[in-house]
Order: structure tokens, then C-alpha cells, then sequence
């Protein structure tokens, strides 16, 4: 563990040096979260193990092409014929395998930890957000309110996102706080996010989904569990319902603003719509296009809620 | 003629960009330009007879290379493109659709119709020569396989500016890729211009594994072979068993696509997640097929010219069979975000790790290749020394991705740019270039202008690292790929304009080599001996350029190198001229192939556009083709009689 340590120390040290030089800042190397800092500690450790190799196949190289130039001045330790050594070939079998090993274990282990609640003691937060063609909209189910290209949670608390898509595969990234899951239709995927400090963080669309990818970005405000809570109350008094007529607006491909609603329809539930999408009708968004032809023929075939089956995607649960 | 005028201005031509304008005028600038050419010069037999109709893997594999090096170009020019516009954020050079088309037309070219056909010429204009064959196996479908490359290619430009180029990235995922929400006829032209191509390349695949299990010189076993030709049916095999996944996945998008079926929208019980899987099935063998060979290139430059045996050959052989089985088995590492679960991550995300293994092996292979040898630092040998370095670190970053938890949060950034552009260029392209200094003279007769291709090497050098090196650090910022533009605020302005200058010196290397090439055809030392680099492999036993018949007698090939310790033997190069020259049986050279694949850029043009009635044309006639083929065509070929082979060895100098 020492040597994990150390080595993980010495890699943050040269990383960081790196951007501090530049003057920048880089969200994945300085996590505000439990979810983003067991990445975080996954990347220098794998950093710092390919650094070790980097440096033995540099050094390698250097002293091989300067001592063995054809235009050396002693050239008699020039053997044409020195083209094997069983024991040098297993040696460099050894040492990748042993690097593998080292990097797997800890992959594997976190793969797992990743899937369950960071804060296990705290009930986790439930947001559900859907990706649609250039925004989000986000649900907090437990407090019945809803958000386009904002998501409000409160610090040191664990959400527990499910997710999926009304069009194109997105992929749900706030670097600050951890990595990627992709949104797609017809499923939910989950992924646990927690927040240790108060601010506003980016997040964004990772996943190439159409024309405006690049403007599809969202903020994610952390805030004390009071404020957060106040904020809860200010969206249920002030900001209007999400009609089902203002949301079949927001399925049209467009970049929008932030927005609010003290409401929302059942029907947008993340279940509810991954059982429409199951066959009963197409795609939204994609249906009124002129070119379109899945609108016209699209089967009326029996539904199924999870189209996925034969993959498990359920792994957040 | 409303309608027509609607038709051609809306549907068929692209309108409406100043780029676009002035690709149109370039196209027909150069195709009257060309036409010009070959008419004034009274060139048009020559094109036929020579080229053309040509069933000759030298000549079939010059054809390659050059296109593979327009369409280096073409990728080339996109990727400035787009470096230009990212150099400062909120750039208006390009708007969003045509960003998006533009990154789009990159990968797939530079995949598909870049290193693709620079690898298959490559193999074309060496691997026969190092196993001492006449020609491939079956030339006259070594033709079609070239001609199905080059009209896919057309057929893939063409979509510039007729119908609409694809912009659903490389990588084309449902469904986005879908007509539904990606109307318009780009789609068509990615997905027609990969199944023409593919189509060929299986067929190459056949072609050399057939080719190299079966016409070697005598004596020469299997694990006599140069590295180059291992490397080649290594990658044949890997050919033959993904290309087929491509071409299924492929031929279900079309039919999802011009025939409304849903094999890949969640509409009526598809699944998107199918493509991203069929994808990359074939997508990560794929990578492994534009590496392979370039492994292979490095291996003869570096033992030639470090005057050595490769060091661990057999650990060489088995590391590549090894990399070829696990590639197999790896394709989840291009999506861990899609949430398969734990098991599923951890399962690809260690067997990724594995292919490290062999690579490594390899790597301190090379690394020992030059161990009490005696360097020389030609060009050819530059870009393959220079692998060694830039290629560990887009290897070693590659392992880092193949931890899954941490991939999340490179996933889909500049991270994963860096990364590949640094195997695919410090590898493929490297490779590619060190085989083409090294090759030259056996293709053309003379040797590559050394000085030139030293400032063409560095400008590279330096302009590759200054380019991708910091798009590492971009990535972790959290800039994602495949944006057209970014915000001022977000602190990725600086790197992103070094990025651009790193982009332009390699344009401006690739500016030089040009030069290079077009200055040593005419000042270039003339290579009269056929062994300019004192070679260790057959290739350098025959006269550069080899004649026609490549060889004229074959001694016995048994042991490595064989070709460097006959030279070392007394009497032996001599012993071996001296044999009786015979007869050489010779295939013929046809029109066919190449007019069969007109017809099938006829029938994938009619099918882009949804003509069916195009497509069935086509169609028929490619089957009347196949028809005469099988049925009229007694393919007997013709045989150089021995007199004419005396000359052309006297010539030579060789008698
Ligand atoms: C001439 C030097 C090159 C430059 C300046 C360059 C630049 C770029 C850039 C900036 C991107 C990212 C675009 C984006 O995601 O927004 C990109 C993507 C890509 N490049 Fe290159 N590149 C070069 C050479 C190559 C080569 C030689 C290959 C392959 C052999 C290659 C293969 C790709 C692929 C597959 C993509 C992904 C395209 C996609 O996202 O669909 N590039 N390149
Ligand atoms: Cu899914
Ligand atoms: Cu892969």
C-alpha cells in the first residue's frame, strides 16, 4: 500500500506541476467528489505504473542508438549474429504480466465500488435526466420538480442518477465530480454522483449526438442541504408546471436556456417513456421529419419496456 | 424542368458553401486538366494497357500507394480543417454541420481509404517478392480488389459534393445514424463506400494468406519467413474474420436506411446497441490491421539497417498471433460507458490489458535488435527508429484506457484523440512512410533524396508532438471530441492553438515529401544493383524495379535471412544466377476488372440515392461479369520464353 501510495503522490505531483506551469484548470485531476476522487486516484496510479515503463523503454532507446551507431569509433562489439536470449525474453514476458496484474486488480475493485452508494449511510437523492437533442431535463421524482440544462444537489449527499435518451445516444459527463454513463432510448442506465464542496461545476454532452453536440451543456449547482432544500421550495411557489404541450416543444431538436417547473407530467417519468419507447410508436423528434420513414411504418408491435434484454444494464441496482 | 432544376440544386449538388463552390471548381479544374494531359501526351493506350487492365501486384501495388497518399491528403486537409478551426474558441470558419461532416470524412478516410490501401500496397509490392512468387495467388481478383477500393473511394469524395457528405463520425452510431434523425443521403455514402471497399479487402485477405501458404520459394518454411510477410497473413486472417461482421452490419444499416426496416431503432424491437457492438467487433481488429503490417515494416528496416538478425524472431511470430486472437476479445473497451455492468468492464477492460503483453514483448525485441549492431541512420530507418518512443506512449496511454473506471472520465475526450492518433500515426503512418523509403528503389529504380526526407522527418517529428501531445491535457480538462467549437471561458484556448501549430509543421512536412518525391525522380541515385541497403530479405535478390516475372531462377530459400548469408558465402549469389533459366508461366492482363467496378460504383451510386432501378443495373451487370468469368474465361495466360527472360537479365546487368 505504500508503494501505491508513493508512487500515486509522485504522479499527482508531476501532473499537477504540469497545469500549474500552464496556469489551468483540470476538473479530472481535482475531483469534488468520492465518485471523481476513486477515478482520480485510478488515473495516477496507472499513470505513475506507465510512467515507470515510459522511462526504462526511453532510457533503453537513448543508450541503444547512441552506442551503437554505425559511425562509433570501436565498432568491435558489432555481432550480427546476437539475435536471442531466453533469458532476456523472459524477463520482459515477467514484467508486463506483473504491471497487468497490478493495474487489474485495483480496475476490477473499483468497477464494483463504482456501482454502489459512495455514502451508504445517507439516503441517496433520485434525479432522473433525459438527454434530448441539444438539452437536458432533469426530475427529481421525491420533490415532484423539474429542470432543463441545470441540476441542483445537495453537497455531501449521494445522487442516484437514471438516465436515458428521447433521440441519439448522449453520454451524461461532469468531469468535477466523475465520469461518463451513456443516455440511451428505450432504457435506463444509473450511476451513483456526490458532491463534497459547494459550487457550480460543468457538465456536458460527451457523446456525439447530432448537429449542436457541442452546445449541449448543463451546470451542476452544489449546495448545503438547507439551501438546497430552499431552492426545492422557490421552484415548487414560484416557477409554473411543465404542461405536456411545453414539453412536446422542449422534444424538438434546439439549443434552450436554463429553465424550471414546479411540476411535472407522469408521463415523462424515465419509465413511463422507456415503455413507450418499446414499440408503440416512433421516435419523437424524429417523426416529423418530412424524410422520415419510421413514422409511417413503424410496426404496432407488442411493447416491451426494456428493449435491451440480453444485455443487463441494471448494474446500478 | 422546375422539378428538374429543384432536384439537381436541392438533392444532387451540394450548395450553399464557398468550400463547397470551390471544391467544384477544383474537381472539374483537375478532370479537365487530366483529360488534357493524357490526350496531348498521347497517353491514354499507355493508362489502359499499363495500369488499367494490369493484373501485376507491383503495379496494382503503386496504384494503391499513390492513392492511399491522395487520400493522406484529403484526410490531411480535413484535419487541418479542423485544427484551424479550433485555434481560438468561437471560430466561424466552419459552422456545426460542416464540422461535423468534416471529422466525419476524416476517420473514415483516413481509416478506410488512407492506411487501409497503404498497407494492402505495401504487402502488394513486397510480400511476393520477399517469398520469391511470381505474383499473388489470384491476380485478376487482386485487380478487383484494388479497383473496388478505388471507386469506393470516388464514391465516398463524391459525397462532398454530390448528395451530401455522412456526419455521424467514423464510427456512425444508431441511432443517430438512422434515417430518422439523420435524413439526407450522406449516411448512404459512408455505408456504400465501406461495403465496396470491404468487399475488397476480404478479398485481399484471401489473396495474400492463400499467397503466402502456398507459392513460397523452395526451402523457405514458415518460420523462415521475413517479419513483413508473417505480419501480412497474420493480418489476412484477421481480415477474413472480421471484415464479414463489417459487411453484415453494413448491409443491415442499408436495409434500415433505404428500405425502412429497424434493426438498429429501439421503433419496432431494434437495438441500437447492436451497431455499437457489430461495430467494433470489426472496428477492433481493424486497428489491428492497420498496426500489424507497420509492426512488420519496422522489423525488416530495423534488422537491415542495424545489420543484424531480428532478435527473438519466434517470440516475434507469437506475440502477433497472440495480439490477433486477444483483438478479438476487446471491442467493450470502446464503450465501458454504456453501463454493461461490472462484470462485463472488468472482463474487457483486463483482456485489453493483456494485449500489453505480447506488445511489450515486441517492443524490447526491437529495443534489442539494435544491441551490439551497427546503426545507420537512413530516413527509412529514422521513421522506424522514431516508432519506438512515440508509439509507447500512445501504447502505454492506450493501457491507461483499458482501466475502466478511469476510462469514464476519458472517454470521448482529447484524451482518446491523443491516444489514437498516437498509435495510428507513430504507428501506421511511420510504418508506412519508412516502407516507402525503403521500397522505393524496388518500385522505381532509384532512391529517395536522404536530405529532403531528413527535413521532411522532422518537421513531422516535431509538428506530430506539438499537435497531439497537449490534446492529453485538453482532454482531461474535460473538452469532449468531435465539438465544433468551444467557449472562451473554458481554458482550453492555449493548448488548442499550440495544437495548430503542431498541425501545420506536419503539413508542411507532408508539403516537403512531395517535393522529395517529385525532386528524386529526377535527381534520385539510381539504385542498378537491386540491393541498395544491403538487404537481408528476398525482395533485394531481383533487379529494382523487378521485371515482370520478378524472378528468373530461385535457389534454395531454407533459414532465416537467408539472401544476407548467401552474400556472405563465397560463390553462392553467383552458384545461384547461374541456374538454368526456364519458361514463366504469367497470367493475363484484363479490362475486366476494372470496368466490373464501375458497375458496382453504378449500383452503390443508385442505391446512395435511393435509384433502385440504378442499383439493379448495376447489379445485373456485375452478375454478367461474374457469369463470363466463370463460364467463358479460360484465363490461360502466357509464357515468357526464355530468350526474352536472357535479355531482360542481361540488361540488368545480371548475366
Ligand atoms: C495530418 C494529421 C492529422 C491531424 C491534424 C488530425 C486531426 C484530428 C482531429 C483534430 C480530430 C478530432 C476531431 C474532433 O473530434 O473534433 C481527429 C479525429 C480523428 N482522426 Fe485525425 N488527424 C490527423 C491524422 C490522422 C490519421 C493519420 C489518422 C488515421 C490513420 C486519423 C484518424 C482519425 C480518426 C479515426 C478520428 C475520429 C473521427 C471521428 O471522431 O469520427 N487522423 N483528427
Ligand atoms: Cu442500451
Ligand atoms: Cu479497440
Amino acid at each position: 500500500m505504500k508503494v501505491v501510495k508513493s508512487v500515486s503522490k509522485a504522479s499527482a505531483l508531476f501532473l499537477l506541476s504540469l497545469f500549474f506551469l500552464t496556469g489551468c484548470d483540470i476538473p479530472v485531476l481535482q475531483p469534488k467528489g468520492p465518485v471523481g476522487r476513486q477515478e482520480y486516484h485510478l488515473i495516477l496510479w496507472s499513470f505513475g505504473l506507465m510512467s515507470v515503463v515510459v522511462l526504462i523503454v526511453f532510457i533503453l532507446f537513448a543508450v541503444m542508438i547512441i552506442k551503437y551507431r554505425a559511425n562509433r569509433k570501436d565498432t568491435t562489439n558489432y555481432d550480427p549474429e546476437n539475435h536471442g536470449s531466453a533469458k532476456l525474453e523472459v524477463l520482459w514476458t515477467i514484467i508486463p504480466i506483473i504491471i497487468v496484474i497490478l493495474m487489474a486488480v485495483p480496475t476490477v475493485t473499483s468497477e464494483y465500488n463504482l456501482q454502489k452508494s459512495p455514502t451508504p449511510s445517507v439516503k441517496p437523492l433520485t434525479v432522473e435526466a433525459t438527454s434530448i437533442q441539444w438539452k437536458w431535463v432533469f426530475k427529481y421524482p421525491e420533490q415532484g420538480i423539474s429542470t432543463v440544462n441545470e441540476l441542483y444537489i445537495p453537497k455531501d449527499r449521494p445522487i442516484k442518477l437514471v438516465l436515458n435518451s428521447q433521440d441519439a445516444m448522449a453520454s451524461f459527463w461532469v468531469p468535477s465530480l466523475g465520469g461518463q454513463i451513456y443516455t440511451m432510448t428505450g432504457m435506463n442506465t444509473h450511476m451513483y454522483l456526490q458532491a463534497d464542496e459547494i459550487g457550480t461545476f460543468q457538465g456536458r454532452a460527451a457523446n456525439f449526438n447530432g448537429k449542436k453536440f457541442a452546445d449541449q451543456t448543463f451546470d451542476v449547482v452544489s449546495q448545503s442541504s438547507s439551501d438546497f432544500n430552499n431552492w426545492v421550495q422557490t421552484v415548487k411557489s414560484t416557477k409554473p408546471a411543465l404542461t405536456m404541450n411545453e414539453y412536446k416543444k422542449l422534444e424538438k431538436p434546439s439549443v434552450v436556456g436554463k429553465m424550471a417547473f414546479s411540476a411535472y407530467p407522469k408521463q415523462i417519468s424515465n419509465d413511463a417513456m422507456n415503455a413507450k419507447f418499446g414499440g408503440m410508436e416512433g421516435m419523437p423528434g424524429m417523426s416529423d421529419s418530412s424524410e422520415s420513414k419510421s413514422s409511417d411504418d413503424s410496426a404496432k408491435s407488442g411493447s416491451k419496456a426494456d428493449d435491451m434484454s440480453g444485455m443487463s444494464m441494471k448494474g446500478g441496482n | 424542368m422546375d422539378q428538374l432544376m429543384h432536384f439537381l440544386t436541392h438533392k444532387f449538388f451540394v450548395t450553399g458553401e464557398p468550400m463547397i463552390y470551390g471544391a467544384d471548381v477544383a474537381i472539374a479544374v483537375a478532370t479537365i486538366g487530366i483529360l488534357f494531359v493524357l490526350t496531348y501526351f498521347k497517353k491514354w493506350k499507355w493508362l489502359w494497357r499499363e495500369w488499367l487492365t494490369t493484373v501485376d501486384h507491383k503495379k496494382i501495388g503503386i496504384m494503391y500507394i499513390i492513392a492511399a497518399i491522395l487520400m493522406l491528403f484529403r484526410g490531411g486537409i480535413d484535419g487541418l480543417l479542423m485544427r484551424s478551426q479550433l485555434s481560438f474558441p468561437g471560430l466561424k470558419l466552419l459552422d456545426a454541420q460542416h464540422y461535423n461532416e468534416i471529422f466525419t470524412t476524416h476517420g473514415t478516410i483516413m481509416i478506410l481509404f488512407m492506411a487501409m490501401p497503404f498497407i494492402i500496397g505495401m504487402i502488394n509490392v513486397a510480400m511476393p517478392l520477399q517469398i520469391g512468387a511470381r505474383d499473388v495467388a489470384f491476380p485478376y481478383l487482386n485487380a478487383i480488389s484494388f479497383w473496388l477500393f478505388f471507386w469506393a473511394a470516388m464514391l465516398l469524395n463524391l459525397s462532398f459534393v454530390i448528395g451530401g457528405s455522412p456526419d455521424a463520425g467514423w464510427t456512425s452510431y444508431t441511432p443517430l445514424a438512422e434515417n430518422g434523425l439523420d435524413p439526407g443521403l450522406g449516411e448512404n455514402f459512408y455505408l456504400l463506400s465501406l461495403q465496396i471497399t470491404g468487399i475488397g479487402t476480404l478479398a485481399s485477405g484471401v489473396n495474400f494468406a492463400v499467397t503466402i501458404l502456398k507459392m513460397r520459394a523452395p526451402g523457405m518454411k514458415l518460420m523462415h519467413m521475413p517479419m513483413f510477410t508473417w505480419s501480412t497473413l497474420i493480418t489476412s486472417v484477421i481480415i477474413v474474420f472480421a471484415f464479414p461482421v463489417l459487411t453484415v452490419a453494413l448491409a443491415m444499416l442499408t436495409i434500415d436506411r433505404i428500405f425502412g426496416a429497424h434493426f438498429f431503432t429501439s421503433t419496432a424491437g431494434g437495438d441500437p446497441m447492436m451497431w455499437a457492438n457489430l461495430f467494433w467487433v470489426w472496428g477492433h481488429p481493424e486497428v489491428y490491421i492497420v498496426i500489424l503490417p507497420a509492426f512488420g515494416i519496422f522489423s525488416e528496416v530495423m534488422s537491415t539497417f542495424s545489420g543484424k538478425r531480428l532478435f527473438g524472431y519466434s517470440m516475434m511470430v507469437w506475440s502477433m498471433v497472440l495480439i490477433s486472437a486477444l483483438s478479438f476479445i476487446v471491442w467493450v473497451h470502446h464503450f465501458f460507458t454504456m453501463g454493461a455492468g461490472p462484470a462485463v468492464n472488468s472482463f474487457f477492460g483486463v483482456s485489453t490489458m493483456l494485449i500489453a503483453i505480447p506488445t511489450g514483448v515486441k517492443l524490447f525485441n526491437w529495443l534489442f535488435t539494435l544491441r551490439h549492431s551497427k546503426i545507420r541512420f537512413t530516413v527509412a530507418h529514422m521513421w522506424a527508429l522514431a516508432f519506438i518512443p512515440n508509439f509507447v506512449i500512445g501504447g502505454l496511454t492506450g493501457v491507461m484506457l483499458a482501466v475502466a473506471p478511469a476510462d469514464y472520465q476519458y472517454h470521448n475526450s482529447y484524451f482518446l484523440i491523443a491516444h489514437f492518433h498516437y498509435v495510428l500515426i507513430a504507428g501506421t503512418v511511420f510504418g508506412m512512410f519508412a516502407g516507402l523509403h525503403y521500397w522505393w528503389p524496388k518500385m522505381f529504380g532509384h532512391i529517395l533524396d536522404e536530405k529532403l526526407g531528413k527535413i521532411a522527418f522532422w518537421l513531422w517529428m516535431v509538428g506530430f508532438n506539438v499537435c497531439f501531445f497537449p490534446m492529453y491535457f485538453v482532454g482531461l480538462q474535460g473538452m469532449t471530441r468531435r465539438m465544433y467549437t468551444y467557449p472562451a471561458n473554458a481554458g482550453w484556448t492555449s493548448l488548442n492553438f499550440i495544437e495548430t501549430i503542431g498541425a501545420f509543421l506536419m503539413g508542411i512536412g507532408f508539403i516537403v515529401m512531395v517535393w522529395m518525391i517529385i525532386y528524386s525522380a529526377r535527381h534520385g541515385e539510381r539504385d542498378v544493383t537491386g540491393d541498395p541497403w544491403d538487404g537481408r530479405t528476398m525482395e533485394w535478390m531481383t533487379s529494382s524495379p523487378a521485371p515482370e516475372y520478378n524472378f528468373a531462377t530461385l535457389p534454395d530459400m531454407s533459414g532465416i535471412d537467408r539472401f544476407w548469408y548467401m552474400k556472405q558465402e563465397k560463390g553462392a549469389v553467383e552458384k545461384w544466377r547461374k541456374q538454368k533459366i526456364e519458361e514463366i508461366h504469367m497470367p493475363d492482363n484484363s479490362g475486366r476488372p476494372f470496368i466490373m467496378c464501375v458497375l458496382f460504383f453504378i449500383a452503390g451510386f443508385g442505391l446512395c440515392f435511393e435509384w433502385i432501378w440504378l442499383a439493379i443495373v448495376g447489379l445485373a451487370g456485375i452478375l454478367l461479369f461474374m457469369v463470363l468469368r466463370s463460364l467463358f474465361d479460360p484465363d490461360e495466360g502466357h509464357h515468357i520464353p526464355v530468350d526474352v527472360i536472357e535479355r531482360t537479365e542481361r540488361e540488368a546487368g545480371r548475366l
